[in-house]
């Protein structure tokens, strides 16, 4: 209290003048302010309506792959035991969104590696120093911690047999072989410190490139589908499949030794927590986690690990399929719902409005059938960076909300159109008021026409809706994105059956529906 | 007796084509004037005028005095009963519901509705046991005699019929034409009555407008038709009709 009283008091006596400007703008600023508030609040609601409200945990977020979520555990176990409350939001997306996710104050703090932080988040082609990358951050408000022990870089691996047998070993070896086949990760083939400069500076030949993957790469490799792809130093799989890390014989590669980036303004007892984490992680080690995780699927037994509990001594800490199966069908029930009701809200007066024609209406229809072409991934790319939305549930509802709105605007509007004109006419005719003809007579018309839109559209974001876990929005897709990243198909069925049967469900109580809403007299 | 609608050079156009050329009509009051022609006549596009569901290009059209405006419509068209060929019933409203839906509208009361549904029933011969069906449960007759109801619900001093029969078959059509009758007798309603049909032009009108191409040829009763012809078609029209007529 004194401590705000004096820098006020501070504030005044320096910058006299600025006071005065400060009024003059005080009517807009309490305006914008005000309307700030609105929209916080506005675009808390459905946050709001989904979470129950608690005190607000540390938000640690992790990238799609086993490490990072390993890191991520680690983490949320470190604060947990300094009686922090923590919450790890998994795999919520490649290096972009994540730390968009941080400045967005989505999340509070992430892993990150020191050759990305240069690369991709400074964009610099000059190798920095700690303190300089530290520096640099801080212009962001995001602190840095010192490297946790490990240098996971990037690597080109092969499988050791073909490798032994062209003898190849370094990546120079590679020029004298343009016919093996290369399957890079999408991340790798788009960035700035990846594909395009290495392929440069070793002059590969190689023309056979594609994208694909980073699980799903390991087995093209297993069977001979690619020749070589990319992997980072610490992976698990590099052991288990019997691959060879092929030698950076030009020092392409940058260091990329891990560190957690945090956001200036998380608690100090929390950075404190996570500093204990520093220069006690080798790359042995972190192998080992990995490897872990990657063999039980369960990243808190494996973080556990790094705590130096016995593996299978505690199974408290994981959560039963039971519940896990619960937690993500209501969140998937959640998100498909609220967009629905969105959709309906929105997209039946759209639909009347689209019915009557005219330029408007055409626009109505055509806009809500563009962003029916927008493939869904598109979408939630193109939501994310805008600030009201980024990563999060808000804006797998927007996505869905914009998926469900066609085929009940289309609906509406052609169920309207359908009313034969003597009946329009008759309606007109006995000097019902136009808001009366509407709600008494045409849209009970067009009832079973606009129900059959409301049930294609909940059946499309029932299915849309996996693609929420990618932004970390969580429901059905969680297990279906973790078994692709994982290559475990019993994963991904965990999540394509129930949501599956969730179509159907839903396709069940719609029919149901039809019974109840649409009027006898049409069904006769 | 002044006239109850009163059209003065009323002309409407489609595309560029005549449907309704200026045009000069009085309807009086307590009569059934039958508007008659061949398809495309006009005679349609006459009563769909008064009704306001399309607007005239030129002229004024007055009712008991006062002029039809886009503002005064909605009142005046609670004084105007409409029924048309296929009835125009709302399929997912009960026949009770489609009388009294206006009645209801307008913020009658409970009783007031109920008793004036059930001499709605008697006057159309309709029994009440069938008040809870919807339209496509009811016979073509039946489903017409609902919709007179409705157009007479709220007593109406104009009744318009757009064919109201044209779709019945000849018995049920004959016991209609009778009750009809009956009904515009009893109710000295003012009545403007679209047919296509020489005979049931004859048997309602007081008045016949006999129209061709988008104008009136000839006005008066079936006498004055008939003898004195005011132009070549009027004696072909009422020839071919009465040739039919007498197979």
């Amino acid at each position: 209290m004194n401590r705000v009283r004096k820098a006020r008091k501070e504030g005044t006596a320096e910058s006299g003048n600025q006071e005065s400007r400060k009024e003059d703008s005080s009517i807009p600023f309490v305006l914008v302010s005000w309307l700030a508030d609105f929209l916080l609040i506005f675009s808390c609601l459905p946050v709001f309506l989904i979470h129950s409200a608690s005190a607000a945990p540390v938000v640690i977020g992790s990238k799609k792959f086993t490490e990072s979520y390993v890191l991520g555990e680690i983490a949320k176990r470190t604060l947990t035991d300094a009686g922090i409350p923590a919450e790890h939001r998994q795999g919520m997306g490649g290096t972009i969104i994540l730390w968009q996710a941080l400045r967005g104050e989505q999340i509070d703090l992430y892993a990150e590696y020191t050759g990305t932080i240069v690369q991709e988040i400074l964009k610099t082609d000059r190798p920095l120093s700690l303190g300089e990358i530290r520096d640099s951050l801080a212009k962001f408000g995001v602190g840095m911690t010192e490297p946790l022990g490990f240098n996971n870089t990037y690597a080109l691996v092969m499988r050791r047999s073909e490798a032994q047998q062209l003898g190849v070993r370094t990546i120079s070896d590679l020029q004298k072989y343009p016919e093996l086949k290369i399957g890079l990760t999408h991340e790798f083939l788009d960035r700035q410190d990846g594909w395009q400069p290495l392929r440069e500076r070793y002059a590969l030949p190689q023309q056979n490139v594609i994208g694909i993957n980073h699980a799903l790469g390991y087995s093209a490799l297993a069977n001979g589908s690619i020749d070589i792809k990319d992997a980072y130093s610490t992976d698990a799989k590099i052991e288990q499949n019997d691959l060879t890390v092929l030698n950076d014989d030009l020092q392409y590669f940058p260091k990329y030794e891990a560190v957690f980036l945090f956001r200036l303004s998380t608690p100090t007892d929390a950075t404190a927590a996570l500093r204990k984490l520093e220069a006690t992680l080798d790359e042995k080690r972190m192998v080992r986690l990995n490897a872990e995780a990657e063999q039980t699927k369960n990243y808190t037994r494996a973080a556990d690990l790094y705590f130096e509990r016995g593996a299978g001594s505690r199974n408290s800490v994981g959560e039963s399929f039971p519940h896990k199966l619960a937690r993500w069908t209501l969140r998937h029930l959640q998100l498909a719902g609220f967009s629905l009701l969105l959709s309906v809200v929105f997209g039946i007066p759209l639909g009347i409005v689209a019915s009557r024609g005219g330029p408007i209406g055409q626009t109505i229809l055509g806009f809500a059938s563009i962003v029916q072409t927008i493939p869904s991934l598109a979408l939630l790319a193109l939501l994310v960076p805008i600030p009201f939305f980024g990563i999060s549930v808000r804006t797998a509802i927007a996505a869905l909300f914009l998926y469900g709105l066609l085929p009940i605007v289309r609906n509406t509007a052609s169920g309207l159109q359908d009313i034969p004109r003597s009946l329009r006419e008759s309606a007109i005719a006995l000097g019902l008021s136009p808001i009366t003809r509407l709600w008494e007579i045409y849209l009970p018309m067009a009832s079973r026409s606009i129900l059959s839109g409301i049930k294609t559209s909940a059946v499309i974001n029932i299915g849309t809706a996996t693609l929420a876990a990618l932004i970390g929005a969580g429901g059905l897709g969680e297990p279906i994105l973790s078994g692709l990243d994982l290559n475990d198909r019993v994963t991904i069925l965990q999540g394509a059956i129930p949501a599956a049967l969730l179509a159907l469900l839903v396709q069940w109580f719609f029919d149901l529906l039809d019974r109840v809403l649409i009027p006898k007299g049409l069904r006769v | 007796m002044s006239a109850l609608i009163r059209l003065t050079e009323v002309g409407k156009r489609y595309a560029g084509a005549a449907a309704l050329q200026p045009t000069n009509l009085s309807i009086e009051r307590g009569k059934t004037t039958v508007l008659i022609g061949p398809s495309g006549c006009g005679k349609s596009t006459l009563l769909r005028l008064i009704i306001r569901l399309i607007q005239p290009d030129s002229g004024s059209i007055q009712f008991d005095g006062e002029a039809i405006t886009a503002e005064n419509i909605d009142t005046l068209r609670r004084r105007i009963g409409y029924v048309i060929q296929e009835g125009g019933l709302f399929p997912h409203l009960t026949a009770r519901a489609n009388v009294v839906l206006m009645a209801r509208h307008v913020g009658k009361s409970h009783e007031e509705v109920h008793t004036r549904l059930l001499e709605m029933c008697e006057l159309a011969r309709f029994s009440n046991n069938l008040l809870p069906r919807y339209p496509a449960e009811l016979s073509g007759g039946q489903r017409q005699r609902v919709s007179l109801m409705r157009a007479l619900m709220l007593s109406p001093e104009l009744l318009l019929l757009d064919e109201p029969l044209g779709a019945l078959d000849p018995l049920v059509r004959a016991s209609l034409q009778k009750d009809l009758k009956e009904i515009f007798a009893r109710l000295q309603q003012t009545v403007l009555f679209v047919t296509h049909d020489l005979a049931e032009a004859i048997y309602f009108g007081d008045e016949i407008v006999l129209m061709n191409e988008g104008r009136i040829v000839q006005k008066g009763s079936v006498t004055e038709l008939r003898e004195k012809p005011a132009d070549p078609f009027v004696s072909e029209f009422i020839n071919a009709q009465r040739g039919l007529a007498s197979l």
